[in-house]
């Protein structure tokens, strides 16, 4: 099977979609001629041109809210914030118009769309551009919400994310266009509602999403040097949450941390601690741990902004809490 | 305009424009007392004396494939796009058949098979989407325009800016038109406007500007028109400023302090219904019985909305989560 990066895994997804359905075009700043600020569309615009690979200036109020129009009158687009730090100047055109326009017209006006982009902390940035954002948009009805964390799983939710008759709210990452894994060359769809499970495992349930995963995964390898077997759950999609998974998993190993790069308060990774407390309470036998980002706006120091978000050793130390090691 | 000129429109063409703000009138006036009675709730804006703007404008569009998207004074609208007072009624009294299941209420009406997308409830926030849907009839290849409304407390919002750029940038089949009835809510246009003119705010974009004179159906039809016309053939936007004035308040709640009952005596003597209803009879193509009859049609229509939504059921409790996601 071929390995490819993230970044390829995610154009291939837009380059099929493109070819297979006229009505999806994509547009944002510096798509088109520059091939994108992450180079996501590189060469898109050459091969379908100013009409469907669309520059626009910036404003992310405007460019976003005419892609909801668009897709109000039955086109297919596709926005690239070039951040979601820049998404939060079209959050009301996402929030009051796409989230809602199916509800409030009484299920007559569909919003096809998909608004993608990296999210979370890079390297270096300082605040204004190291912000996970995930909460907010998982906050709001009308929305999904997915942020795969393989090759594989980009391209085939961001297939689906395109086909999908809803807003999809698709978080990437800077650090992540890089990562590379086995991606099949044949079309394949996954599914927009369902968590996988990353590695198998009896002793705890590791729960997370998008690039902290590959934390989670050396703290499993550490953990495992002590003899203690890890279940990684990867949710995938962040709205709706599936549930189901990780019950199943906490069910089983009784113990959970999750790990979330959010800010803790009213986070992703707060609301499925919540859920695993609640709904499987007779099952735990420690409480559950949350490893999140802390408190603080991102500073730009490296050893501080390394401090701030999750780590393995972090990782390693809420798992050993919630076994009494 | 004279009413010598009124012959150069078939006789049937008026009386639908007559009728149309007639029946907005009194639709809004019924919506008023039911609104005092509470079977209306939450926000409810009235457009009694903007009427000449919705219907003139609308008067221009083909609804069969023609896009109109408005405010969250949206009821005036929604009757010239043709929708039925029934299910207008029934929406603001929250019924399941109302236009829009119960969900909207005042502010979200929607009925997309007559061209009517709503509705909107922040201020501005239509404008960018409106612009999109003109993007769908040049991707399309398709002959098409959108006529987007919004009110003077709008055009101040940086999407408006945002979306004109585009419109012209893009060469978008749009009409933007800036119902200016002098107050964004309690607040005279004057005093947060760094320009009397509204209509040169094009001007950054070399987006043509044009004031019209809101209160004569057929000046807006007129401008509308052309504008419409320069938007289908050649892909130019235009931005209308229609002077315009509400004679209730900003909404239900609002007393309207902060105007003076001389200023909204001298716009009652501009009324839209009664320039048109004059020119009419002027030209001997109106009788006052015929008016008379006409307004008692459009008083029962209103009557008859009344009826329909208070005997019209509830949504069920089970409709909470329809159509959250498609």
């Amino acid at each position: 099977m071929p390995i490819i990066t993230y970044r390829e895994a995610i154009r291939q997804a837009i380059d099929e979609e493109m070819q297979r359905d006229e009505s999806v075009f994509i547009l944002g700043e510096e798509v088109a001629q520059y091939d994108g600020a992450y180079k996501v569309t590189q060469g898109l615009w050459k091969k379908y041109g100013s009409e469907r690979v669309i520059d626009t200036p910036i404003v992310e109020a405007g460019f976003t809210g005419i892609a909801i129009g668009a897709a109000m009158a039955g086109l297919r687009p596709i926005v690239e914030w070039m951040t979601f730090n820049f998404s939060l100047l079209a959050l009301d055109q996402v929030v009051n118009n796409a989230a809602k326009m199916l509800y409030m017209s009484g299920g007559q006006i569909k919003v096809p769309i998909v608004f993608r982009g990296p999210n979370g902390p890079a390297e270096f940035l300082s605040s204004q551009h190291s912000q996970a954002f995930q909460s907010y948009y998982a906050h709001i009805p009308g929305l999904k919400v997915v942020a795969p964390s393989t090759p594989y799983d980009a391209k085939g939710m961001l297939k689906s994310a395109i086909r999908d008759d809803n807003p999809v709210v698709f978080l990437e990452a800077e650090l992540m266009y890089a990562w590379q894994g086995e991606v099949p060359e044949g079309e394949y769809l996954l599914p927009l509602n369902k968590a996988d499970i990353k590695r198998q495992g009896k002793d705890i349930t590791l729960i997370t999403y998008s690039k902290p995963i590959k934390v989670v995964q050396e703290a499993a390898r550490q953990l495992e040097k002590e003899g203690i077997s890890s279940e990684i759950i990867d949710l995938r999609s962040l709205r709706p949450i599936d549930e189901e998974t990780l019950y199943a998993s906490v069910r089983k190993t009784n113990r959970c941390v999750v790990c979330d790069e959010s800010w803790p308060v009213a986070s992703v990774g707060s609301h499925v601690a919540w859920l695993i407390s609640k709904n499987c309470f007779d099952d735990l036998d420690a409480p559950v741990e949350l490893v999140c980002s802390e408190d603080v706006p991102m500073p730009y120091n490296h050893t501080l902004e390394l401090a701030v978000q999750p780590s393995v050793e972090k990782v390693v130390a809420a798992a050993r809490k919630v076994l009494y090691l | 305009m004279k009413s010598s000129s009124l012959s150069s429109y078939p006789i049937d063409f008026l009386k639908k424009l007559l009728k149309d703000m007639l029946l907005i009138r009194r639709f809004e006036e019924k919506c008023g007392q039911m609104y005092g009675l509470q079977k209306i709730g939450g926000f409810c804006h009235l457009y009694i004396g903007q009427e000449a703007v919705a219907v003139g404008s609308i008067a221009a569009l083909d609804l069969n494939r023609d896009y109109c998207l408005t405010a969250y004074r949206d009821h005036g609208h929604a009757l010239a796009c043709g929708l039925c007072p029934n299910g207008l009624m029934a929406e603001l009294f929250g019924k399941a058949t109302g236009c829009s299941r119960g969900k909207g209420g005042s502010m979200h009406m929607f009925d997309i098979t007559k061209g009517m997308y709503g509705g909107n409830g922040i201020v501005g926030a239509q404008i960018p989407i409106a612009t999109g849907m003109a993007m769908r009839f040049r991707y399309k290849k398709e002959k098409g325009v959108v006529l987007c409304f919004f009110g003077d407390g709008a055009i101040h919002q940086g999407v408006f800016h945002e979306s004109l750029n585009l419109a012209k940038l893009w060469k978008l089949p749009i009409v933007y038109i800036c119902e200016n009835n002098q107050y964004g809510m309690g607040t005279d246009f004057h005093r947060v406007s760094a320009v009397e003119d509204l209509s040169i705010k094009g001007a950054a974009y070399n987006i043509p500007g044009k004031q019209v004179n809101g209160m004569d159906v057929l000046e807006v039809y007129e401008e509308v028109l052309s504008a419409v016309n320069q938007a289908k053939e050649e892909g130019i936007p235009t931005l209308i400023e229609a002077k315009t004035y509400r004679y209730k308040g900003h909404s239900m709640s609002d007393p309207g302090k902060y105007r003076s009952k001389e200023e909204l005596e001298s716009y009652k003597q501009q009324d839209p219904i009664l320039i048109l209803k004059n020119q009419m009879v002027d030209a001997k193509i109106l009788t006052e019985e015929e008016y008379q009859s006409y307004d008692e049609e459009c008083k029962n229509i209103s009557n008859e909305s009344v009826r329909f939504a208070e005997q019209s059921p509830e949504p069920s409790l089970s409709s909470l989560y329809e159509d959250v996601l498609a």
